[in-house]
């Protein structure tokens, strides 16, 4: 049996489950959170980033029985409790970020901690923040313009 | 089964001819078909098909449940309409998306000729039936011109059925209505009615006259042509499931398979009995390879699991003896090393021949001589391969990433030895395609496992296997010779391709020539000749087909040509164009022209440029979309390549949604440049040599350019975007490259040259 804290709240798992098993692989299948995606299954690609901690992390490059006592977050988890959506969310819907969509939970998570780390990124903070993020659609313009309208827009509520 | 996709072209040229066309109130085709019905509750239930003919309907399928009657044929509508009393508009999007923007250009078109308030629509996947349906195949850049006019007609004759309401209830003239933003007006007494109070009697009426039918002037235009997000968004951005990878069925299990190195050799022996035995695995198979063409499972061993990571895991474990015998052996070191030693002679199959280019050659003031290559590729969708398969009812249920569903279908149900009402296929979101989801190799895979399995298995396919056993983009090499005169005038061309064949007779998918490829249409001597090296990997569209590989060599070809005569490159173009008649060839020259003006002026061609920095120019026409692109770019030392800045101009004729068709631009650019950088797929003993992304990369955020998208304000039909900004990136880049530095690049990808992003 394994208990996972995911998004707040205690998840338990009674499957007795391999120990190298990723987290990824026990978010989608034990847990139904399909949110966080499986691309590549190597850590190249960035399509299962969630937060642990805080720290957007691979979850396919962790095993699931090492994160005991952690908080994770996934993209199921990154609008509010109430439902109202990430200031990200909102600014990848206003401008149109996602192409076929299948990276974007991936960005998202790894946007979010970025802005939590550096409210006001520059291109260069960007870069250097999603260069684990690969997006085979090239929505890369739209990823950097969207991570700016949301951290301007916490400038101005701020 | 596969004629249609291995066919090539995928219907190019009728696209061409449809893309010439203006864009006016066309007579209703008698192939159409609409129907008008009442919903359940009240409501309008509008219906779009085509008339199948009474010689030959559309195979099985019961009549849609509910759905409008059937007239004197079957009908396959492709495009339903439901107004709700309260107002809201649900339109049925039949063809799947794959991020290329379908379903919401689709849903503007329709809900712009209805002039309906489009914060009140929404649009929803159909579920799949060719009865019901048509075609619902997305590919080649066609969903959008082959559904533009009656997608308008579908929205107008709604529109009518709702003023034709509204007027008999006032008891005026129809005239004296007007439409906007889901509201019928009486303008004389500035009576309004919202088109949810009229559905319902709108439903009563009978349908207009499609003669009668008027549809808007460009200028009317309130939808079309404004920039709207696609409407998956929020369910994308919050993780909702939607695509195939994200089902989930009581009881589910998972499937991987085990595939052999070398492509089609069999497994003989393994230790299926231990494997069965280890924690969460379920049982050890092989399946039998079955199919062919896009539809080919290849003989491989199936391990079925509790989960993804349990069958994954299974089948590191697996041992298993392979028959080479009926193995791949295909070798691309070999194949390069032949098509080098090939090049120095014509090939033996003589393709187009025009004047006389070995006269041309010796009256030539200077002849230019190059061999140029370029690799497999892979389409790298980033949602790998996957379907869920699940047989129950007497029937097969499967859930995939399908973009051709209209022959996959058919085939199952082949397949499976089943009438074809009992396969139900479901189009979730497609996690990208570029082609490969036109082939549908996963699902003959996913039924012959679901064959063996009590309850729904999804096959999943991890990313050495996307990698590995794909339909790749086919390689090629060009050894090409041209002349021009002392006026600097090009005078000759003369091309030998060596591509391949899967066959023994035509080239592989995606390896042939384009006859009247640019610029060779127009010119006085021309030779064109093909050897086909043989092989055994599998191959298949990848966006732009064909134009995606020969772009590189012929627009690279003709920079040199015009550095050699001493030339501007635009003027160079241009120069060729002219020479080209204003119609017919399959190329509007006066539109190619545009494209390349536009190009040039937005890029600031010509002028001074910072130290050290260069700009490549070219030209391609693809899928009936005309696009010019400038790359600016330096390079440093150690040959690191920085892309500064893409200026792209097209023409794709009138643009329905410029934020998806942008989105589609720069998409292909940032594409483009991916592969040309460092992609490759090599086979030695038929097997593919890379693994995962680490061998196999993407761009990279950092290195992606500023791209500036310009379009043509056109008044022709749309055509599609998917494809036709890609073929001239890789040539723009290379001409910059040797703009900047003075080294020609002859072999893609760069990175065999020593150059990274």
């Amino acid at each position: 049996m394994l208990r996972l804290k995911i998004n707040g709240r205690e998840h338990v798992i009674e499957q007795t489950l391999d120990e190298s098993t990723p987290l990824l692989w026990v978010l989608r299948d034990q847990l139904g959170l399909v949110g966080t995606k499986f691309g590549c299954g190597g850590g190249f690609c960035g399509a299962c980033t969630v937060h642990l901690n805080g720290a957007p992390t691979r979850s396919c490059q962790l095993r699931a029985v090492d994160m005991v006592g952690l908080e994770i977050t996934t993209i199921e988890g990154l609008a509010g409790a109430d439902g109202k959506l990430h200031p990200l969310q909102q600014a990848w819907i206003d401008n149109d970020v996602p192409q076929c969509g299948y990276c974007q939970a991936g960005q998202l998570m790894s946007a979010a901690a970025l802005l939590r780390e550096t409210p006001q990124p520059s291109d260069a903070d960007i870069d250097a923040a999603m260069s684990g993020n690969l997006c085979r659609c090239g929505t890369y313009t739209r990823v950097r313009k969207a991570i700016h309208a949301a951290a301007a827009n916490g400038r101005r509520r701020t | 089964m596969n004629a249609r996709i291995h066919g090539g072209d995928l219907g190019v040229a009728a696209l061409m001819d449809q893309a010439e066309g203006r864009v006016t109130a066309m007579p209703v085709s008698r192939r159409e078909f609409l129907t008008v019905s009442a919903l359940a509750g009240g409501g309008l239930l509008l219906t779009l098909g085509t008339r199948a003919s009474a010689q030959a309907p559309p195979t099985g399928g019961a009549p849609p449940p509910g759905g409008p009657p059937r007239a004197a044929q079957i009908l396959a509508p492709n495009a339903f309409i439901r107004i709700e009393p309260d107002g809201s508009i649900r339109i049925l999007s039949a063809r799947p998306d794959v991020g290329q923007g379908i379903k919401t250009s689709s849903a503007m078109t329709i809900a712009e000729e209805l002039d309906a308030d489009w914060s009140r629509v929404t649009v929803e996947q159909s579920p799949v039936d060719a009865a019901v349906y048509g075609s619902q195949n997305v590919g080649g850049s066609r969903s959008t011109p082959a559904s533009w006019d009656p997608l308008r007609r579908c929205g107008a004759s709604a529109r009518a059925l709702l003023v034709a309401a509204a007027a008999q209830g006032w008891g005026v003239p129809e005239s004296e209505c007007r439409t906007a933003a889901s509201l019928v007006t009486h303008v004389p007494t500035g009576r309004k009615l919202g088109y949810g109070e009229l559905a319902t009697r709108a439903a009563a009426l009978p349908l207009p006259d499609p003669a009668s039918l008027k549809l808007k002037e460009r200028s009317e235009y309130r939808i079309i042509g404004t920039r709207v997000a696609s409407v998956d968004n929020r369910r994308i951005v919050t993780g909702a499931p939607l695509y195939a990878m994200d089902v989930r069925l009581p009881n589910l299990r998972y499937a991987t398979l085990l595939r052999a190195p070398a492509l089609r050799a069999t497994p003989v022996s393994g230790n299926y009995e231990a494997v069965k035995r280890l924690p969460g695995v379920r049982d050890v198979f092989t399946i039998e390879g079955a199919g062919s063409g896009g539809g080919e499972a290849i003989t491989a061993v199936a391990v079925i699991a509790d989960s993804t990571w349990a069958a994954f895991s299974a089948r590191q474990a697996l041992k298993v003896l392979w028959d080479a015998t009926k193995g791949s052996t295909d070798s691309w070191s070999a194949s390069s090393k032949r098509a080098r030693e090939l090049a120095k002679s014509r090939g033996p199959q003589e393709l187009r021949k025009a004047g006389d280019v070995d006269a041309a050659f010796a009256a030539a003031a200077k002849t230019v001589e190059a061999f140029y290559s370029y690799p497999f590729l892979s389409h790298a969708t980033l949602e790998p391969q996957v379907t869920t398969a699940w047989m129950h009812d007497g029937g097969i249920e499967m859930w995939a990433p399908a973009q051709t569903v209209d022959a996959a279908r058919p085939w199952i149900a082949q397949l499976l030895g089943l009438p074809l009402e009992k396969v139900t296929v479901h189009l979730p979101r497609i996690g990208g395609g570029f082609g490969r989801r036109l082939m549908y190799d996963f699902m003959t895979e996913a039924a012959l496992v679901a064959r063996r399995v009590d309850g729904p298995v999804k096959l999943v396919w991890s990313r050495e296997d996307d990698l590995q056993y794909d339909y790749y983009r086919v390689g090629g090499f060009h050894a090409l010779k041209g002349a021009v005169d002392a006026q600097g005038r090009l005078t000759a061309w003369q091309n030998h391709f060596i591509s391949f064949t899967a066959d023994g007779r035509g080239p592989a998918s995606g390896g042939n020539m384009e006859m009247a490829e640019f610029p060779t249409a127009a010119l006085p001597n021309v030779h064109l000749s093909q050897t086909l090296l043989p092989l055994s990997t599998r191959t298949g569209p990848w966006r732009a087909p064909r134009s995606n590989g020969l772009s590189f060599p012929s627009q690279c070809f003709l920079h040199e040509l015009a550095v050699a005569a001493g030339r501007d490159h635009v003027e160079f173009m241009l120069e060729q164009l002219a020479a080209l008649p204003a119609a017919g060839q399959g190329m509007n020259p006066a539109r190619a022209a545009a494209v390349i003006r536009l190009a040039a002026e937005k890029s600031g061609w010509g002028k001074p440029l910072a130290r050290g920095r260069g700009r490549g120019l070219a030209f391609y026409l693809s899928h009936a979309g005309y696009f010019a692109e400038v790359a600016e770019v330096s390079v440093d030392a150690q040959r690191k390549l920085s892309v500064h800045r893409v200026t792209v101009a097209g023409d794709i004729g009138l643009v329905v949604n410029p934020l998806g068709a942008e989105q589609q631009v720069q998409g292909s650019v940032i594409d483009g440049l991916s592969a040309m950088l460092g992609q490759q797929i090599t086979m030695e003993a038929g097997a593919v040599q890379q693994t995962n992304f680490g061998d196999y990369p993407l761009l990279r955020i950092g290195s992606s350019p500023a791209i500036d998208v310009h379009f043509v304000n056109s008044d022709m039909a749309p055509t599609g975007v998917g494809e036709p900004a890609l073929p001239p990136l890789a040539p723009a880049v290379c001409n910059a490259i040797f703009a900047a530095t003075g080294v020609r690049v002859r072999e893609l990808p760069l990175s065999l040259a020593g150059y990274s992003a």
